[in-house]
């Protein structure tokens, strides 16, 4: 097999709370299987603190398989780290030299303050969605048949590829404003490519980029930077289809 | 009288639900918001019922402890989910998929909730249409289904190879409006880590605040837990790190009995173990089986070659190659259930024809080669190209491929770093779902008043093997349209009750209760991790209590994992405070549930002297190594009930199953 093992150093943000300072502290690694995932090397990392009696580092995960979105390193200079199309619990360390310094750090923006260590809070993610990332329909089963409006094959994909976004934000901690455009734009387009989310899509885009405004997101100046990070590679098509629902519905707002 | 009331409705089958929920009482719109009601989880089962009661007005605190609700690990669902609908016209109907779902869970399931969810499977499908979900779609613009195992019908409906995110972030978006209406109070970053009772029912938990360490007081007049599986008591398996049992455990403990909690899932189609670091297995759709072939080497010096990394799987001849699957279940071929398929596997690896170099040899191939041939020539002369070249038919058949796969074809490549499309893939069984959890009655309330447990958390609906893509519908279907319905009854004489305070001797006692536990894990100060122990357990439970059980190793597991559970307690290290976010100390609260729990399942599996579904006693088989069910003696639910910290002393309750509505047969795929 391919797979051999490295020895790596580390820099890794500590922090010991939201209000403490934190700095970057330095670590050495061994016998790091190019076969482990980042994460894995992570808890091998934590595994040896704690052996050492010393207090291992939190960051956020879950899925493990690139799904759920809750994994959120900023790895060498870039979210999700090196890799392509990829989370940071899909990233291996085959893609890592032996000897190797790798700096390890959390999402960086206004609106995802640092909780602890490399844990970010995103709850703002959840607020923008609040503010009008649903269809408005009664779960009472009693809707139509679901073949009852086609949707052209074209419309259905197009919505899919938008609503896979996962939510993990490295679109914000990649952008110089921070701002959370390609995020939003991916829900917006979503259900604005469906017929079920036409009825409320003026409102809907109205709310969430207010809200995402109120969030203290930064503004978007097309520098594109998000949909090369994105794990999931989003599209910059979605922000341009949101900035279109956007001044439709401004113009026909009443104001 | 046992303790067991199943409160199964008369009548005919197919009216049982209906007639049923015609006649439950009703909460009046004015008189919900004075009612709580928690909800733990926000999975499929959680979301879908918080934004379900949140919507009839009742008012709803709901908890995960990720940091949003669309992080629950029903996210993770690749394949797909079934219903009812026979848009393909193959035959399909509601006593179809009844009929398959109680015969793929081996005749251990009750037929009047088997019935009832597939009911309201097509309104499911309606109901997340309607949200927004983006299913798979025809060139027609209507809904595309596939096959998945054990059913000889395309009733499974799907969004790529993320239908579990679809369907999820559906739920979620419904949840979102009643968070954003202020009908649901969400907390994120909360476990649960206690249920109070007050006279007996259940009136509130104990939850920690994750990012303060903050020991919390909620109350309500309805406590509904969707906490999803415990498959994690094997370390490794396909679940999310933090699925954990604690709050189905710890309902456990207070009074609610655990059934079946033997009866686990070992999916056939995940990637096999690398390394001892590996902290979670990742599973490959089963939908893959539509499409691809699995296989070892007809001779063990190939088998062994292919091992040394001398062959390649691709060098081996088309006769010298064993599809075992279509060898011995020629109707149903690789798309037998998982139980089946899985056990299949590991015959093979045991016998020595596995093809993986890990310390175990355990792998097989799942092979797409034959279906890029034969869907590339499709697509070609769908082209009006009749003399195709063998080249164009490799590259249209892999962009097939790619359509309905691709999401996962590249997940294996950055995994395995090897490429899907040009060499088989390389799979073996791990954990993936159990069917064991909390007993509930036909409302899904569990053994306390006022505690109902919803999708993979309770035991209800799958016997003794799920079939794939009926767990994100019993999920939804459990939080959408049964407990809305089920709850408003119990809810209903809880209209005089007002709020329940939290000031009271019963939520200082489950507080006590909870603060007691983590101070003695901070205090321990042993000096092995809490992962040290986990992977134990994890080992034990694999070698034991997996895919092939026995008396003598049942037996050996127990007594092992009573050891262990007195070395954790005395010797493990929890670094860290209790005031702060604290990962170490999270898991280990999780892991102590997790070795109680194993010691059960084990303790049930030897109680169970047949072969059913995912429990396979090697005691009991037939002549062609297939399961031997005894229906003469264990045609029941086995629920067991807490009697204090030594889990032998467990006691076994039996609810009979009765099958009026079904022949109950010998399972047979051949
Ligand atoms: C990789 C994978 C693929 C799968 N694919 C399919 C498929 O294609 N089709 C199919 O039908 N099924 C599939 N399944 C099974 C299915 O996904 C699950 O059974 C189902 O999603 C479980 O949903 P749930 O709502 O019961 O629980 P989960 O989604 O597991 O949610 C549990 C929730 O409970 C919360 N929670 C747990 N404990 C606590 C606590 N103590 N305090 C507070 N909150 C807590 C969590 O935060 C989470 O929100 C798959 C499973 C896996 C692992
Ligand atoms: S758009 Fe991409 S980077 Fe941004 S949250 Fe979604 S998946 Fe993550
Ligand atoms: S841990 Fe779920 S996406 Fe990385």
């Amino acid at each position: 097999m391919a797979s051999k093992n490295i020895n790596i150093n580390l820099k890794i943000w500590r922090q010991k709370n939201a209000n403490a300072k934190g700095n970057m502290e330095t670590y050495k690694l061994d016998n790091v299987s190019t076969d482990s995932s980042f994460l894995e090397m992570l808890d091998q990392l934590n595994e040896q603190l704690i052996n050492e009696r010393k207090e291992p580092i939190a960051f956020d995960h879950d899925c493990r398989e690139g799904i759920c979105g809750m994994c959120s390193l900023y790895i060498n200079g870039e979210a999700h780290g090196p890799d392509r199309a990829v989370t940071t619990c899909q990233l291996h360390m085959r893609k890592f030299k032996d000897g190797e310094t790798i700096y390890v750090e959390p999402w960086r923006a206004k609106a995802f303050p640092v909780i602890k260590d490399l844990v970010v809070d995103r709850s703002a993610f959840d607020r923008i969605q609040q503010a009008g990332g649903f269809v408005s329909v009664n779960t009472s089963g009693r809707t139509m048949d679901a073949n009852a409006i086609p949707i052209p094959k074209h419309d259905a994909d197009k919505a899919f590829e938008a609503a896979a976004c996962i939510g993990c934000g490295a679109c914000v901690a990649s952008c110089v404003n921070a701002s959370a455009m390609l995020f939003v734009s991916a829900k917006v387009s979503q259900l604005a490519l469906l017929p079920q989310g036409k009825v409320e899509a003026r409102d809907r885009v109205l709310n969430m980029v207010r809200t995402m405004d109120e969030e203290g997101f930064g503004n978007c100046t097309n520098t594109g930077a998000c949909a090369v990070e994105c794990p999931k590679e989003i599209s910059l098509d979605n922000i341009a289809r949101m900035n279109r629902e956007f001044l439709k519905a401004a113009i026909t707002s009443e104001a | 009288m046992s303790i067991l009331d199943s409160k199964i409705p008369e009548g005919h089958i197919s009216k049982k639900w209906t007639d049923y929920k015609d006649h439950l009482k009703l909460v009046a719109p004015n008189n919900r918001p004075k009612i709580d009601v928690i909800v733990v989880g926000t999975g499929l089962a959680g979301s879908s019922a918080a934004a379900s009661l949140g919507e009839m007005g009742y008012n709803v605190k709901a908890f995960c402890f990720q940091d949003s609700p669309r992080r629950a690990h029903s996210i993770a669902a690749q394949g797909g989910i079934n219903a009812a609908k026979n848009y393909q016209n193959d035959g399909d109907s509601i006593f179809r998929l009844f009929y398959d779902t109680i015969k793929g869970g081996d005749y251990r399931a009750r037929e009047a909730n088997v019935h009832r969810l597939a009911e309201v499977s097509g309104n499911i499908i309606d109901q997340c249409v309607a949200q927004g979900v983006p299913f798979a779609r025809e060139y027609g613009g209507l809904l595309d289904n596939r096959s998945f195992g054990g059913t000889q019908v395309q009733r499974t409906f799907y969004a790529a190879g993320q239908t579990g995110q679809q369907l999820l972030l559906g739920a979620y978006s419904a949840l979102s409006r009643q968070i954003g209406l202020g009908r649901v109070k969400m907390y994120n970053r909360h476990e649960m880590l206690d249920i109070v009772k007050v006279d007996g029912k259940a009136r509130g938990i104990i939850a920690r605040n994750l990012v303060t360490g903050e020991i919390e007081r909620h109350s309500a007049h309805a406590v509904i837990i969707a906490s999803g599986g415990y498959g994690n008591v094997y370390f490794l398996s396909t679940n999310a790190m933090g699925s954990n049992v604690t709050a189905a455990w710890k309902i456990h403990k207070q009074g609610a009995l655990f059934a079946n909690p033997c009866f686990v899932q070992i999916h056939p189609t995940c990637i096999p173990v690398h390394g001892t670091n590996q902290a979670k297995l990742t599973l490959m759709s089963e939908s893959l089986r539509n499409s691809g072939r699995i296989w070892v080497p007809k001779k063990k010096e190939d088998a062994e070659a292919i091992r040394a990394g001398k062959l390649k799987p691709t060098a081996i001849a088309e006769d010298d190659r064993d599809y075992f699957l279509e060898r011995r279940y020629p109707a149903f071929g690789n798309l037998v259930p998982r139980d089946v398929a899985s056990r299949a596997a590991k015959e093979r690896c045991d016998a020595g024809y596995g093809i993986e170099a890990n310390d175990t040899n355990e792998g097989v191939y799942l092979d797409f080669s034959s279906e890029i041939k034969s869907k590339g020539r499709q697509a070609a002369f769908a082209a009006g190209n009749h003399n195709p070249s063998e080249e164009e038919i490799i590259s249209l058949g892999k962009k097939w491929v790619e359509s309905k796969y691709g999401n996962l074809f590249q997940m294996y490549e950055k995994i395995t770093d090897e490429n899907p499309y040009e060499t088989p893939m390389k799979i073996y069984p791990a954990v993936h779902y159990t069917m064991g959890g909390v007993w509930v009655d036909y409302n899904l309330q569990s053994t306390i008043p006022g505690c109902f447990v919803a999708g993979e958390a309770n035991f209800s609906d799958h016997g003794a093997n799920r079939l794939g893509a009926s767990a994100l519908m019993q999920g939804l279907a459990d939080g959408y349209f049964v407990l809305p319905y089920t709850v408003s009854d119990y809810l209903a004489n809880e209209i005089r009750t007002g709020a329940i305070p939290t000031n009271t001797p019963e939520f200082d006692e489950a507080e006590q209760r909870v603060n007691d536990q983590i101070n003695k894990f901070l205090n321990t100060n042993g000096t092995k991790s809490v992962d040290y122990y986990h992977k134990k357990l994890g080992l034990i439970m694999w070698n034991k209590v997996g895919m092939g059980r026995n008396e003598q190793g049942l037996k050996e597991a127990i007594a092992e994992i009573a050891q262990l559970k007195e070395e954790f307690h005395q010797n493990v290290y929890v670094p860290g405070a209790s005031n702060e976010m604290n990962p170490q100390l999270e898991k280990a609260m999780r892991v102590a549930d997790f070795i109680e729990l194993g010691q059960l399942m084990a303790i049930d599996a030897l109680q169970r002297k047949e072969s059913c579904g995912g429990h396979f006693r090697e005691e009991y088989q037939d002549a062609e190594g297939e399961t031997l069910r005894d229906d003469e003696n264990f045609k029941f639910v086995g629920a067991w009930e807490y009697k204090g910290d030594d889990i032998n002393n467990e006691e076994l309750h039996k609810e009979a199953l009765n099958y009026e509505f079904i022949k109950i047969a010998a399972r047979n795929y051949k």
